[in-house]
């Protein structure tokens, strides 16, 4: 054991207490150096360059610790790990697929089991509000695990009836090494898509975290570890896109890379694929989704599903509504209510369990939406309400809502990524589906009416990997996700998900015999169910 | 033995057995060479039990076709010997807490006050006396069962993967208790400890686990109907399912029986064998401790006349579902049809025909014919009991599996060196040694054994017959018991005949080296499981049921969850249609 190891059992034993009162200290008097560095081969490495970064609370814009910075070299080593426990007759290789589904099984277990801790830590990390990483993140991340290590032995290659005398059939096999680069949003949420699938259907992987948040990720390291993973199998790096996820878009031994994150960074991985190896490209990017409220919703419910498609996770959501388009003559009203519903959002320290909003992840993107609020009032929105900054320190914005938004103004139709809603109008369906599909995204869409024909219509005609009808972010580890158009490329969750992780191995061969036993039938005429 | 409703047993663990005068024959049907064979000291026959479990359990393992170890697999002997010093004991003592009726999530006496005994097959004495379900008894039942299930109900409303983290909680408590319910079905069954342990334990842990996975996983489909609609279906649960469960595998049947039926979210009133009710119902104080609500599962120990009958006739059971001889298959079906023509699915006898041409590997080829047969002391619905050996080498498989079956070594199921433990019962006992009896006197040649064995408990000699012939009744009915019957086959088209006339299609192999021969065969069989150069792998992801008059339906795998969903199909009119 190294002595972060060692410190990392003694915390075990003494367990952690559940107090969203946290502070820097206590998570790091308890296991400092393991969630530092980077996790390869099952042990915890120093970067190659010796070279460390810092991670801040957005809360404060302070410090939380340095972590160890994985560049090219370091890469280099989790692909060697990666694809040495990819070796044929590896133990991962050889392992029953009904084990790889305990393994994850007992890894949803330990989350769960530390569960307050880790809710704290994406908090102190992240800024998201402890009630929503304790009770949607976490739990998600267990549920999302459980339902992939149910499906590691249940996915079935065929027997298919080939024409002429073969028999043929499917096997479904591991694509390889994976690289996995994760976004900041919902670290631990993301990690657990990407290394559900990913596990179950047998492959090994190095994932990239974001460098605003690695430190939750790194924690599941150390769980995945304890839960009996082989060494090798999952490798976690933390780092910066430009350096270690270029190396691992463009790495020739990597044999696939599923990416979430920003349309633009979508674009270069998918790019360096092209450039190296060819490499399987999966990816979740950016949206502009469209929320369509027709005048005979249930305007209450659907003011309050409009301010969460919008605000939840303080507006970092690669589905977020942020095309509130409204039914003209609901229009005012719905404006004034959401108003009144985001003048009424909590916003503060995120360990308050009243705190609805917590900062944004960092200050680039704190200074990035302050720019697009900017540029909606130079366009002519109209500010409703917010716009400004939240607090003096930290990287809060106010819960901010435009009226009067039209197509063609810049915050209609880039990715804001904060909590800026705005608020369109229209008169007919056709017009609605017209402009609510004129976008370059795909990732999601929301229609709210209590006419079941209109809810068909709009949700058929809508070009999005995802519609809810009469609801909003409504996910569940067995219904797929993904884009349409430039929001992304493949699904994951439900079982589609596991297509992305898939070869599909054809095996066919020559078998004279089948006639033979044409002819034998022909003979004896007795034998039933031949072809069975 | 007392009749209390509580009682502590003496169970003798391995290492204690021979100073316990238990019976414990090495080489029963071959004593004048005990000289060669000496009894070992304590340890080390304990460690070469192990080895010999660990081997059989290779080659007859009902879930992997490898070694299970608990902990991780040692590849190097060292490693290995050392494990085998860990392996596990029975529990001595072994308390007996369950042995009423469960409903509702509660014990309950039977509405008659009726009790029946239960026994222990290796010394033929009483274990304990269990309530006796009855007609009453089952109408509690179902009651509990159609109120678990009535729409808005904790059970109906729960989400679908909150069902499968319940199964995979009793998967987690079977293996919690593992120990304990193997040394309990030892006991109340009679089959060996350690392969109870490592096949009927691991086997059961999987299964219900493999089905918690696809709680979740039950997907209907959207479908591009013609028109301006709008299709799509639902795979809903059948409701109140009936199960009847076999005494041969009494925890594995449980779990096969109850992984499918609640992962697809039936409710389910469940009757085990009346020789062995003592696993399953500690199965349900375990159902009880993993949270299931009350009266999603109700078990009811029985007899077949009885509760079994009450059930298959019960028209608030929608479905039944039951594993045990073909004769008592043909009695539910019937019933059903009589009364509410509620879904049958049925998992009957056999008489697997398990054929060895003369290009297969030999060794491999004796040993996997032998487990075959004699795996679960003959008691499997699909022993490989009509065994065609390809001409040219049919003397020397005769004799090499006559030499086998002498090295069997039959005695207490609490030594670990015994392969074979007693019949279940004093009638299996006397069916089987009746059938041999019918073996000599319609002309087959009695290879070894043929007799019972020891004083008391219900142990029958590993038995091979040869020169059988497809006319006999040995080589037509199923006997449930050590008894192997080897015949003679010329030519493939000749053998895929003769081995695909029977009633029965339950499973099959074939041993050969040629591809072409092994598919042609396989192709051929008219049963419902080939294997090709193994015999008995099975494992919870793969379909396991009947052809002909073996069964109606298949467990395991995907296939299985068909079985206990009723498919709904909602069609809902369009005003437009797009692609």
């Amino acid at each position: 054991f190294s002595l972060s190891l060692l410190k990392y059992y003694q915390v075990k034993q003494n367990g952690f207490t559940a107090s969203p009162q946290c502070s820097n200290e206590n998570i790091f008097n308890h296991n400092a150096l393991i969630l530092f560095q980077l996790f390869i081969n099952n042990e915890w490495h120093d970067a190659v360059s010796g070279k460390t970064f810092p991670t801040i609370n957005p809360t404060t814009g302070e410090i939380i610790c340095h972590v160890a910075e994985a560049d090219r070299a370091d890469v280099e080593k989790a692909v060697k790990a990666a694809q040495n426990a990819f070796k044929l007759g590896s133990p991962w290789r050889r392992m029953d697929a009904s084990h790889r589904g305990l393994l994850l099984s007992r890894l949803a277990d330990a989350i769960e089991r530390d569960a307050a801790y880790l809710a704290e830590l994406e908090t102190l990390d992240n800024g998201k509000p402890y009630a929503v990483s304790y009770s949607v993140d976490i739990p998600n991340v267990v549920k999302c695990l459980r339902y992939y290590a149910g499906w590691a032995d249940k996915w079935e290659g065929k027997t298919i009836p080939i024409d002429g005398n073969f028999f043929c059939y499917t096997r479904h096999e591991p694509i390889g090494v994976c690289g996995q680069i994760i976004p900041w949003n919902f670290p631990l949420l993301m990690q657990a898509w990407k290394l559900g699938p990913a596990l179950a259907t047998g492959n090994t992987v190095v994932m990239k975290v974001a460098e605003q948040t690695p430190l939750t990720a790194l924690y599941v390291a150390s769980l995945i570890k304890e839960v009996g993973f082989p060494e090798g199998v999952v490798n976690i790096l933390s780092g910066m896109g430009p350096t270690a996820g270029a190396a691992i878009a463009s790495h020739m031994d990597i044999d696939k890379v599923a990416f979430t994150g920003s349309t633009e960074v979508g674009h270069l991985i998918q790019q360096a694929s092209g450039s190296s190896n060819l490499k399987k490209v999966t990816l979740e990017l950016g949206g502009k989704s469209p929320n369509i409220i027709l005048s005979d919703a249930n305007l209450e419910d659907a003011v309050e599903q409009s301010h969460f498609a919008l605000f939840f996770n303080q507006g970092q959501c690669c589905c977020a509504g942020s095309r509130t388009f409204v039914q003209a003559d609901i229009y005012d009203e719905f404006v004034e209510r959401s108003v009144v519903r985001a003048n009424r959002r909590v916003v503060g320290n995120p360990f308050d369990l009243k705190t609805e909003q917590g900062p944004q992840i960092d200050e680039e993107q704190f200074n990035k939406i302050l720019g697009y609020i900017g540029s909606g009032k130079r366009e002519g929105a109209k500010l409703m309400c917010g716009g400004g900054v939240a607090a003096d320190k930290g990287y809060f914005i106010q819960p901010t809502v435009f009226g009067n938004v039209q197509d063609n103004m810049t915050i209609a139709q880039e990715e804001i990524f904060g909590p800026v809603m705005q608020i369109l109008k229209f008169e007919t369906l056709e017009e609605v589906v017209s402009r609510a599909n004129d976008t370059k995204y795909g990732l999601a869409a929301a229609v709210f009416t209590k006419d079941i024909d209109k809810a068909h219509y709009v949700s058929n005609t809508l070009r999005a990997g995802t519609v809810w009808v009469n609801c909003y972010d409504v996910f569940g580890a067995q219904a797929p996700f993904g884009g349409y158009k430039a929001s992304g490329n493949g699904r994951e969750l439900g079982e589609y998900g596991l297509d992305n992780y898939t070869e599909v191995k054809t095996v066919k061969r020559s078998e004279w015999c089948i006639n033979y036993m044409y002819m034998y039938v022909m003979h004896h005429g007795k034998t039933r169910n031949m072809s069975s | 033995m007392r009749s209390s409703s509580v009682g502590h047993l003496a169970i003798n663990p391995g290492r204690s057995l021979k100073s316990q005068s238990q019976i414990c024959w090495k080489n029963p049907t071959d004593a004048g060479k005990s000289t060669t064979d000496p009894p070992h000291p304590h340890t080390h026959t304990y460690i070469h039990a192990h080895t010999h479990t660990t081997h059989t359990h290779t080659h007859i393992g009902m879930t992997s076709s490898k070694i299970e170890m608990p902990g991780e697999v040692k590849s190097d002997p060292a490693a290995l010997m050392a494990s085998l010093q860990l392996m596990p004991a029975p529990v001595p003592n072994p308390e007996i807490k369950y042995t009423k009726i469960f409903i509702n999530n509660e014990w309950q006496d039977s509405v008659s006050g009726k009790v029946f005994p239960t026994y222990n097959p290796a010394t033929g004495e009483q274990i304990i006396e269990v309530q006796e379900a009855d007609k009453a008894d089952v109408d509690k039942a179902v009651q509990a069962a159609r109120l678990a299930f009535s729409l808005g109900s904790v059970w109906r409303t729960m989400d679908a993967s909150e069902r499968g983290r319940l199964l995979s909680k009793l998967a987690d408590l079977v293996e919690r208790d593992s120990v304990y319910l193997a040394t309990i079905e030892s006991l109340n069954s009679g089959k060996p400890f350690l392969p109870t342990l490592f096949v009927d334990l691991q086997g059961t842990i999987k299964t219900l686990r493999y089905f918690a996975g696809y709680a979740d996983k039950i997907h209907g489909s959207t479908i591009p109907m013609d028109g301006q609609f709008l299709t799509f279906t639902r795979y809903e649960p059948i409701g109140v399912c009936g199960q009847i469960i076999p005494w041969n595998f009494p925890l594995m049947m449980t779990a096969w029986k109850l992984g499918p039926a609640l992962a697809c979210g039936n409710t389910i009133v469940l009757k085990p064998a009346e020789q062995t009710p003592l696993t399953c119902l500690y199965i349900a104080a375990l159902i009880k401790e993993a949270g299931f609500p009350p009266g999603v599962v109700n078990i009811l120990p029985g007899f077949g006349p009885t509760a079994g009958a009450a059930m298959a006739a019960h028209k608030g059971i929608d479905k039944v579902a039951f594993t045990g001889s073909t004769e008592v298959g043909k009695v539910i079906q019937e019933t059903a049809g009589k009364t509410n023509l509620k879904r049958v699915t049925l998992e009957l006898g056999g008489k697997s025909p398990n054929i060895i041409f003369a290009d297969s590997d030999l060794d491999l080829a004796v040993e996997q014919a032998h487990q075959g047969v004699f795996f679960n002391a003959g008691q499997c619905c699909t022993a490989g009991s009509r065994i065609y050996v390809e001409e040219p080498i049919y003397d020397e498989f005769v004799k090499r599996s006559v030499e086998r079956a002498k090295r069997k070594i039959v005695g207490s199921p609490f030594d670990p060196t015994t392969e074979q433990g007693p019949q279940i019962s004093r009638e299996q006992q006397n069916r089987v040694l009746e059938f041999v009896q019918s073996g000599i006197s319609e002309g087959a040649k009695l290879e070894c054994g043929g007799k019972a064995l020891g004083l008391k408990g219900f142990y029958v000699e590993p038995t091979v017959f040869s020169n059988v012939t497809d006319d006999m009744r040995i080589a037509r009915e199923e006997i449930f018991g050590p008894v192997q019957q080897i015949m003679k086959f010329k030519t493939i088209e000749e053998v895929i005949e003769r081995a695909n006339n029977s009633d029965y299609g339950l499973a099959a192999a074939v041993f050969t080296n040629d591809i072409n021969k092994a598919i042609t065969v396989s192709t051929a069989m008219q049963a419902g499981t080939v294997w090709i150069n193994c015999y008995n792998a099975m494992s919870s992801q793969c379909p396991f049921g009947g052809y002909k008059m073996s069964g109606n339906g298949r467990e395991l795998g995907e296939i299985g969850l068909k079985e206990y969903s009723e498919v709904k199909t909602i069609t809902m009119k369009m005003v437009t249609k797009n692609s």
